[in-house]
């Protein structure tokens, strides 16, 4: 994806958030409100078996009984979950017909995402799924991964074509009782990607799933599942957008990555929802729950580039079960105008010579508020555990914010761990000996920012990468006045 | 083509050039010496467009073009170079990225597009070993955790890079060893053009023995107090600032 200087000024120039057009499509909404009834008819609409109806039923009645978190370093309106609509559908989408049969209305809202769901995909070996509002309407090259044994199809349809692995593992990382938003998600959830790797088997592209909330007032409650089976090796994608909009849009997300013995995980995030206007109005809220178990010798590495959303909470964390089992959290989390983010990671060791690394860059700008929060935590039995932690921040302006709440338990006391933490701004020294080399402001704070940013760029794949470094660009113009 | 009129700047309110006058043509080097705090580097920054200073009287012309309403970065794609007495360091940025991004923004102000990279390579490869440095050095960082000769080498670098038309070398000789003085010095003489000018801001004699100025100018209090040939240079080192400020105190 070639991409020139000419294009970015375009972008600048008109720097409004590109991926705030609404597609109008012909959908299938619920009327707001949630219930044991709402419940059951998202249960049916998506045909499922009555094992599943059950598991969203006693989610429900979990969530009922639970306060919403207030602990994170976060201030917003708290929705009403009574006047959110809990399934939409573009009415054109049938998992089962092909691409060729797909409203062109739809098309050409991927067309303007950026993603091509075509042979050009093909090339770049990528396989995507993407769910739009409530349901998945695309999976790419289905039939490539099975002949490697490989399932990457639409949860809802998991649920009836392979009911057993699905039994097995949802909830088995994040139960329902986890927390008030992994409970609503329980409940609700309408579509995700659902993943499965084969013993010994190295999936052959990178699997990409793109989320996207295109309907007002509903809120997306999607959920993910990845099993990589024994010695199995997999990168995953995962982007998301949705048009402006001056209401608040909850998305209470899911995703749930079991490392089996001696897998590999490689799991990466563009996260661009709505982040509000300039004035602070409108935006998603981000409320994510995202876990991996790593069994023995297993490793997850999450990766993240967070540079959307009006309040983030989101903590992508894994519990190193196995011995020798390996978790990585990397992180870049860009704030500006009213945007506030909470998140990190936790990291709990409990298996032998477990390894942990956190690299996370905070970038604030505007008047956002961005938190680090991250929890390393090593058990009793857990021998020869090691964590590396870092924390950066990068500060533009002087009213922004940016925190580090570093938790760390350590009952074992073989454990070694280390954390490390930067707090700077960037210097006018440094912006004007880049103007004295011929390079403006804006350019200047990118190169920056990018270089700040280097050590988690580096980790995505390289196509992921190219779209973040411009997301970054794009996500902080005009912060510095 | 460097033309400066009567020119007066503060910063914070303090007034720290306070009429200076100066002609530049091609071709020439022109040292400017004087004691700490006579306002030396303040003329280099004011030339580049430091915003930090406020310049309230007089003005600065480029080939007949007035810098007033010029910004930091035009001037640079005008052909203004600064050589930093210290040079900042951007992390994660390695030298040759940085290089890239400066060469392709002022092809961009000339409308050109980007320099093909075999030709940017092709470009610091040649620069490079005018300047006998070592590849690896330009994927590091830039500036970070370079030694004092290192971070004057790479500014050096970076005008051999940009061929700018006129380069101010702000102390440039402070930090390098003799060894390093030799290199940056004969780099700078490969450079010089007649098409292009430099300024020298030192406090030494030293570096005038590598780079012969045309003209040598003494700063003190803001103004220029003294001009004269290379030889004037030499005066100052046998005697030091004190005769001069004697003169110039009545």
């Amino acid at each position: 994806m070639a991409y020139t200087e000419e294009e970015l000024k375009k972008e600048l120039e008109t720097k409004e958030y590109e991926y705030g057009f609404y597609t109008d499509i012909e959908s299938d909404t619920f009327p707001v409100g949630l219930s044991e009834e709402i419940v059951i008819a998202i249960s049916k609409k998506k045909e499922e078996p009555e094992w599943m109806t059950l598991w969203r039923l006693e989610a429900f009645r979990i969530w009922e009984s639970m306060e919403e978190p207030t602990w994170a370093n976060v201030h917003y309106e708290k929705p009403d979950f009574q006047k959110i609509s809990y399934y939409s559908a573009p009415k054109s989408a049938d998992p089962n017909k092909t691409l060729d049969d797909v409203d062109p209305d739809l098309l050409e809202m991927y067309r303007k995402l950026g993603i091509s769901v075509d042979e050009q995909k093909k090339l770049q070996n990528v396989a995507v799924d993407i769910v739009v509002d409530s349901v998945s309407v695309a999976t790419t090259f289905k039939k490539t991964l099975a002949e490697k044994g490989i399932i990457f199809m639409p949860i809802s349809e998991a649920i009836k074509e392979h009911p057993e692995l699905v039994k097995k593992y949802i909830g088995s990382v994040v139960p329902q009782k986890d927390n008030f938003y992994a409970a609503l998600n329980s409940a609700v959830f309408t579509d995700g990607s659902f993943c499965y790797i084969p013993k010994g088997v190295r999936c052959p592209m990178e699997l990409s799933t793109y989320f996207r909330i295109n309907q007002a007032g509903t809120g997306q409650f999607e959920r993910t599942l990845l099993i990589a089976d024994e010695d199995s090796y997999v990168s995953y994608l995962e982007g998301c957008t949705a048009p402006s909009r001056d209401e608040n849009q909850l998305h209470a997300a899911v995703v749930e990555l079991i490392a089996l013995d001696g897998a590999e995980i490689k799991y990466s995030t563009v996260q661009n929802w709505f982040p509000g206007n300039s004035e602070g109005k409108g935006g998603v809220y981000n409320f994510v729950t995202k876990r991996a178990i790593c069994e023995k010798n297993a490793k997850v590495s999450w990766t993240q580039v967070e540079t959307g959303s009006a309040v983030t909470w989101k903590y992508p964390s894994c519990i190193l079960k196995g011995d020798n089992s390996i978790g990585e959290f990397y992180s870049i989390a860009v704030t500006n105008n009213y945007q506030q983010a909470d998140t990190g990671t936790k990291m709990v060791h409990l298996g032998k010579n477990t390894k942990s690394t956190i690299i996370s860059k905070g970038i604030s700008a505007g008047k956002s508020q961005n938190s680090y929060r991250g929890l390393v935590q090593v058990n009793s039995r857990a021998d020869g555990a090691r964590n590396f932690s870092q924390c950066d921040s990068l500060l533009m302006g002087n009213e922004c914010g940016a925190h580090t709440f570093p938790y760390i338990e350590a009952k074992n006391k073989t454990a070694m761990i280390e954390h490390e933490a930067t707090t700077s701004k960037i210097g006018e020294d440094q912006i004007f000996y880049c103007n004295q080399r011929g390079i403006p402001t804006e350019k200047a704070i990118a190169l920056i920012v990018n270089g700040f940013s280097k050590e988690v760029l580096n980790k995505l794949p390289m196509e992921f990468a190219v779209e973040a470094q411009k997301l970054l660009e794009i996500s902080l113009e005009g912060s510095v006045g | 083509m460097l033309k400066i009129k009567d020119l007066h700047a503060s910063v914070d309110d303090k007034e720290i050039l306070r009429g200076i006058n100066l002609e530049i043509k091609a071709g020439e080097v022109h040292a400017i010496m004087g004691p700490n705090g006579s306002g030396k580097s303040t003329l280099a920054s004011v030339i580049a467009g430091n915003e930090r200073f406020e310049v309230t009287q007089g003005s600065i012309e480029l080939s007949g073009e007035d810098l007033e309403e010029v910004s930091p970065e035009e001037r640079a794609h005008k052909g203004v170079f600064l050589s930093f007495q210290y040079p900042v360091e951007i992390p994660g940025v390695s030298v040759t990225n940085f290089m890239k991004t400066a060469i392709n923004e002022s092809r961009k102000a000339r409308g050109l597009e980007d320099m093909p990279a075999k030709d940017m390579l092709k470009l610091i490869r040649e620069k490079s070993e005018l300047l006998e440095i070592d590849r690896k050095f330009l994927s590091r960082s830039l500036n970070e955790g370079f030694s004092g000769g290192e971070k004057k080498r790479n500014e050096i670098f970076q005008m051999a890079m940009l061929e700018p038309k006129v380069a101010i070398l702000d102390e440039t000789d402070s930090g390098l060893d003799i060894d390093a003085l030799r290199i940056v010095a004969s780099g700078v003489n490969k450079l010089k053009s007649k098409d292009n000018a430099v300024i020298l801001i030192t406090h030494y004699q030293r570096l005038l023995e590598y780079i012969v100025p045309d003209f040598v100018h003494v700063l003190h209090n803001g103004k220029i107090v003294k001009s004269g040939g290379k030889e004037l240079a030499l005066e100052l080192e046998e005697k030091g600032y004190d005769w001069l400020k004697q003169e110039t105190a009545v």
